[in-house]
């Protein structure tokens, strides 16, 4: 870098020299951590490139400032400390870039974000930018609440133990008057599942208004209830277009008795924050429907990995997330899921890079997310669904559900009974992958149900390339 | 009606060599089986009777299953069910819990409507059986 003077001369310098590039940094355990994908403009040295996301997302704009000088700059600099070539896409780079934790505000996802995620995916010298992965220190970690919930204790609460839990999404989604709405929600309920839901853009529209949904709804849980002996809830969805209208809405949910409520992505970072610290003071389950995503999720090249969202939102404090199906309708490649999962779950998330995990993670005791698996998934993928998204899962089937020929009450008993039976034969160490379709034709034959479910469905599958895949693959090691 | 708490309600009862699947499944996960039982079914009673304290440091599953075959000799017209406990980090808690007895009879719940202000519903879930005193719910 020179002098001091030559560093801080009026003009322009590549970020590289001005220092957010440093080879032989060593991150602290208090860092932050982010390793973003960069596809450089042709004729971009891709060291450069990484130094300017580093600049551009932490102290630098395009120009040496003197201001710097008032400041202890190399502290408040991000470091780029790495940069690795793709493997298999020629000019793209994975560059790790170190942030110290002075940089941000405790318990603020909306200030992480505001530079992790702020002007640099703009930048003009980039043609795009993905950011891939973060390491969050724990150091951070402890200043946010994370679940209010969290998988252990809503199991307890619900009572349910040793199996995924089922739900379904009212359908269709739209143009249903409250009180046939609250019908499917209790045929559904009373038939086997535990939850229904409302989809993400029921809010209230002229055709059903929320409090009518929301009377209706609790009457359909609360029979459900009673005609089964089981706790059963209906994810009602508060999401509205100020604060002061989703604390209406769910200070009514509460005074109902619900023990779940609903929020979208799309209200942004914040209010999720503020629906998690109400869900907390007001004991309730907080579910998170991932509404607006793939917009900047599932391309590879460009926008943020579904993973660092779910890091977010367990650090923003939900206790459901929508986490990909693998199986169904929507996007999801087997080992990117299983990675998304990892971080839902554990209370440790081992690197595996395999699994587009960068980075060791620590959860530090936050509380764990519960993936939910919804969107195009039936009966007689059980085998599947349980060997790739295991035990804590919620699985939800709303057409596999509502759409069964018997009925939705019939519906709902062949997604139960499919889990059960499999879920038991799975711990009499059967080979559930290979066995599946067996053990439910075998069930099929007591539960005239499922037997329906499994030959209307039985030839139904998404199978499609996935765009969001890890771009590590296992090599062979010798032995 | 059949109440439907428990992991495997919505099958044919499970016969003894099933339920001793089960618990050799827990055992092999270094879960800790338990027994308990109850006459009182409602879905928020989270407290059923102990039948002795959880088996911490059993190996054998045929050692649980006698302890089942104890309970529903004694308390025949009860709910029991298995419950396998996971004392490890990030979980201690229930891993596994399904119903292993039931009363011949299961009359059911009743639901409770109090009509409160607007159109607000106070909801109470009432099993028929648990209105008798204790002991005499399941004759």
């Amino acid at each position: 870098m020179g002098t001091p003077a030559e560093r801080y001369k009026s003009g322009v310098m590549p970020y590289a020299k001005m220092g957010y590039w440093d080879a032989d940094y060593e991150p602290k355990d208090t860092d932050v951590i982010a390793l973003f994908r960069i596809t450089p403009q042709d004729g971009v040295d891709p060291i450069e490139a990484a130094a300017a996301v580093a600049g551009e997302s932490s102290t630098a704009t395009w120009t040496v400032v003197w201001t710097d000088r008032l400041t202890a700059c190399e502290l408040y600099r991000a470091k780029a400390y790495r940069v690795d070539p793709v493997p298999g896409n020629p000019g793209q780079f994975f560059s790790y870039i170190a942030y110290d934790l002075a940089l941000f505000e405790e318990g603020s996802i909306a200030n992480l974000t505001a530079s992790i995620i702020g002007n640099v995916f703009g930048f003009k010298p980039l043609k795009a930018l993905r950011l891939e992965d973060m390491r969050i220190p724990v150091a951070y970690l402890k200043t946010f609440q994370g679940p209010p919930t969290g998988i252990v204790v809503e199991r307890e609460r619900l009572d349910k133990f040793g199996r995924p839990l089922l739900g379904a999404t009212t359908k269709p989604k739209l143009g249903l008057s409250a009180k046939n709405y609250g019908r499917v929600v209790y045929e559904a309920l009373k038939g086997g599942l535990d939850f229904v839901k409302d989809d993400e853009n029921i809010n209230s529209q002229p055709f059903m208004h929320w409090r009518d949904r929301f009377l209706f709804c609790m009457e359909a849980v609360n029979k459900a209830a009673a005609a089964t002996g089981e706790v059963k809830g209906h994810y009602l969805n508060v999401t509205a277009g100020t604060m002061e209208d989703m604390y209406e809405r769910a200070d009514f949910a509460k005074q109902l008795g619900s023990n779940i409520v609903m929020i979208d992505l799309v209200i942004g970072y914040t209010a999720i924050q503020s629906m998690s610290k109400w869900a907390r003071r007001n004991d309730m389950i907080l579910h998170l429907h991932r509404a607006g995503h793939g917009t900047y999720t599932r391309q590879k090249t460009h926008g943020v990995s579904f993973r660092v969202i779910a890091k977010w939102m367990r650090m923003a404090g939900v206790d459901h997330i929508h986490a990909g199906t693998v199986v169904g309708k929507l996007e999801g490649d087997p080992n990117v899921i299983k990675g998304i999962y990892s971080i839902c779950r554990d209370s440790f998330t081992r690197k595996n890079l395999e699994q587009g995990v960068f980075f060791d993670q620590d959860w530090a005791g936050l509380r764990k997310v519960m993936p939910v698996a919804s969107g195009g998934i039936h009966a007689g993928q059980m085998h599947q669904l349980i060997t790739y998204l295991g035990e804590d899962v919620v699985l939800q089937f709303g057409g596999g559900t509502i759409g069964h020929p018997q009925g939705i009450q019939a519906g709902a008993t062949a997604n139960r009974v499919a889990l059960e039976v499999m879920i038991k034969a799975r711990n009499e160490g059967r080979d559930i992958w290979n066995e599946g379709p067996q053990i439910l034709a075998e069930a099929a034959k007591w539960c005239s149900p499922l037997n329906a479910a499994l030959q209307v469905w039985k030839d139904v599958t998404f199978d499609y390339t996935s765009t969001d895949t890890a771009d590590f693959v296992p090599t062979a090691t010798a032995s | 009606m059949k109440i439907t708490q428990g992991t495997f309600s919505f099958l044919p009862e499970l016969t003894d060599k099933e339920i001793t699947a089960q618990i050799q499944y827990a055992l092999d996960q270094g879960w800790a089986v338990s027994v308990e039982y109850t006459d009182d079914p409602h879905p928020r009673n989270y407290y059923w009777d102990m039948w002795g304290n959880p088996m911490f440091d059993l190996q054998d599953a045929a050692g649980a299953l006698d302890e089942v075959r104890a309970a529903r000799k004694a308390h025949p017209q009860t709910y029991i069910r298995v419950n396998a406990f996971d004392a490890t980090r990030g979980f201690e808690t229930t891993r596994l819990s399904f119903i292993v007895n039931r009363p011949t009879n299961e009359p059911g719940y009743g639901l409770v409507r109090q009509e409160a202000d607007g159109r607000n519903i106070r909801y109470t879930t009432e099993s028929y059986a648990a209105k008798a005193p204790e002991g005499r719910r399941y004759e």
